[in-house]
């Protein structure tokens, strides 16, 4: 068998985008291997128009397992489920997002198959005819390439780095669905259950997935003043979140779900922007993926702009509105 | 309340990448080794729950080279009971691997909880605390940054995209740490003094080859040297152009 299996994520019932990364990802492999690609999502009921978008994104079948106990994530029996799927499939490689959902998955779909995993993983590819991947490693300062020499070959990918590719040849899905037998033993939560999903605020991108980050760091001076990232973040029209350096929140100014950085998350958006960030190694490894990295910093020494591909030496509090307005010309 | 933690000795997060000359490992001469950061929670986490139960014993477990027994005395010096060296020349690239040695080192310890790192800052492997729980079917919490324990049910809150999980559970059972979760202590002095003292278990190890094998380790691409656009708000509407038409970010 040369399959690959992707899986999915959703939530409330729709596929997240991470969904098409995996997908892509997928593909790529599947192309390589020269099998078809298998999309399997795990949910309640059925997850609305899925099945034709990802055939869009390279997906020959999409799997549907439905159990009441996967309206959200279950541990145990995703799994559980994951790891029989896998069994019974013969897959080559199985695809998983490197989200906070699949890093907790896909180590223990591994253990349970008895193979190895490369977790947030950048790269895939395939030679003589093995799996290969590449990881960030040392906090970015290296990268890792390693060959999974075992089948099926598990790999997890960073979100936002495998950019969603529509295929010319957009064909529906091939979709089949099945209920996952059982209460206790079978899909249910067992000893391990998420009892709720508390949202941040309403509408807000987490910035380990939004395309544009806005990041800030002691250069603001007072938590206040973060209003202005808002601001700018805000111009952008919903495609941005506003990140914050590990000096800012262990100050209390920001909460750690939106510290970038070796103690925070790993962020890969295309337009990532540090403001009043010195750029310390920490924060690098968070960051050093982004495709486009704008720096804007009044001391033109800061290491930022070292790995800035563009930079702007001044006073943030006369840069920083000044590039609001210029974004939210551009979006009308 | 018994609990183990599962740490590792790693490079600093300061460290400067040397690439050794097999092309596949860091060159570790001139390396700083640490106990790693997010173990420290771990070690906390469990300090704080023995406190709390006035009883019990915190055991700290590493997989690693003889000079991990340095990392198991800072854990030691934060106040763990006694330690576990599990010896080996070279911690396997296979997360699964070093799982299997900490999970048949752990069986049948009586642990009422087992913890971790949410990861290790040096391979970023992110796998060997909830592969551990598959092993010795436990339950697993994983990157938990409140943690409430009352009997044998525990309630772990973890950040998830756009959100905060709330997760029940039953012990025993595995958690990885993240920040957040605690504030961990520094070792006092005579912390350091009675560390010298408490029990260390050194124990030969053999660890599988695995299924991951290692191809290179690489510098990362360099970043093509950025530009200074400018100087102060002036600047602004040559870095938009820059970011539309060169870029093609905007």
């Amino acid at each position: 068998m040369s399959g690959v299996l992707a899986v999915l994520e959703q939530r409330d019932g729709a596929l997240r985008k991470v969904s098409h990364e995996v997908v892509t990802g997928a593909r790529r492999l599947g192309d390589a291997l020269g099998g078809t690609v298998d999309a399997l999502v795990l949910a309640a009921g059925a997850v609305g128009g899925s099945a034709d978008q990802l055939g869009a994104f390279g997906a020959d079948k999409v799997i549907t397992l439905t159990h009441a106990a996967f309206a959200r994530y279950a541990p145990e029996g995703y799994s559980r489920a994951i790891a029989e799927h896998v069994r019974a499939g013969g897959y080559r490689a199985v695809v998983f997002a490197a989200s906070a959902t699949g890093k907790d998955l896909a180590p223990r779909v591994a253990a349970r198959l008895g193979v190895p995993l490369a977790q947030d993983v950048t790269d895939v590819g395939v030679e003589s005819g093995a799996v290969t991947v590449v990881r960030p490693v040392y906090a970015g300062k290296a990268l890792l390439k390693l060959k999974l020499a075992a089948s099926p070959a598990l790999v997890s990918l960073r979100p936002n780095v495998f950019t969603p590719v529509q295929r010319p040849k957009a064909g529906v899905a091939e979709s089949a669905a099945a209920a996952v037998p059982g209460g206790g033993g079978g899909g249910g939560g067992g000893r391990v259950t998420v009892r709720e999903v508390k949202a941040a605020q309403a509408g807000a991108l987490d910035v380990a997935e939004a395309p544009i980050v806005v990041s800030g760091g002691r250069g603001l001076k007072e938590p206040a003043n973060f209003k202005i990232l808002e601001e700018l973040a805000g111009a952008f029209g919903g495609t941005a979140a506003v990140g914050a350096s590990r000096a800012v929140v262990d100050a209390g100014w920001r909460p750690h779900a939106d510290q970038v950085g070796q103690t925070g998350k790993t962020v890969s958006p295309t337009l990532y922007i540090a403001v009043g960030i010195s750029g310390a190694i920490q924060h690098l490894a968070g960051m050093r993926t982004a495709k486009v990295i704008v720096a804007i910093n009044k001391d033109k020494d800061a290491p930022i702009f070292k790995v800035a591909d563009y930079g702007i030496v001044g006073d943030l509090f006369e840069v920083v509105p000044k590039l609001t307005d210029e974004i939210r010309k551009l979006h009308g | 309340m018994k609990i183990a933690v599962c740490i590792k000795r790693v490079p600093d997060s300061e460290t400067r990448v040397k690439i050794a000359s097999d092309g596949k490992s860091l060159d570790e001469a001139g390396v700083k080794f640490i106990l790693n950061p997010y173990d420290e929670f771990a070690v906390e986490e469990a300090l704080r729950r023995k406190e709390q139960a006035g009883a019990g014993e915190v055991v700290v477990v590493a997989l690693g080279p003889a000079a991990a027994q340095e990392t198991i005395r800072t854990a030691l010096a934060m106040g763990a009971d006694r330690g576990v060296l599990l010896q080996v020349d070279r911690i396997p690239a296979d997360g699964l691997e070093a799982a299997k040695a900490l999970a048949a080192e752990l069986e049948g310890g009586g642990y009422d909880l087992i913890l971790f790192g949410k990861m290790a800052i040096d391979d970023y492997n992110h796998q060997v605390g909830p592969m551990v729980a598959e092993l010795l079917d436990l339950p697993c919490v994983t990157t938990v940054a409140h943690l409430e324990i009352a009997g044998a049910r525990g309630t772990a809150e973890r950040e998830v995209e756009g959100g905060v999980e709330v997760v029940e559970f039953t012990l025993p059972a595995v958690l990885t740490t993240d920040k957040g979760l605690n504030e961990p202590r520094y070792p006092a002095l005579k912390g350091i003094m009675a560390a010298k003292k408490k029990p260390l278990d050194t124990k030969p190890t053999t660890v599988g080859q695995g299924g991951l094998e290692i191809l290179a380790l690489m510098p990362p691409p360099v970043r093509k040297d950025g530009k200074i656009v400018g100087e102060g708000a002036a600047a602004v509407p040559e870095l938009v152009r820059l970011l539309r038409e060169e870029a093609k970010v905007l």
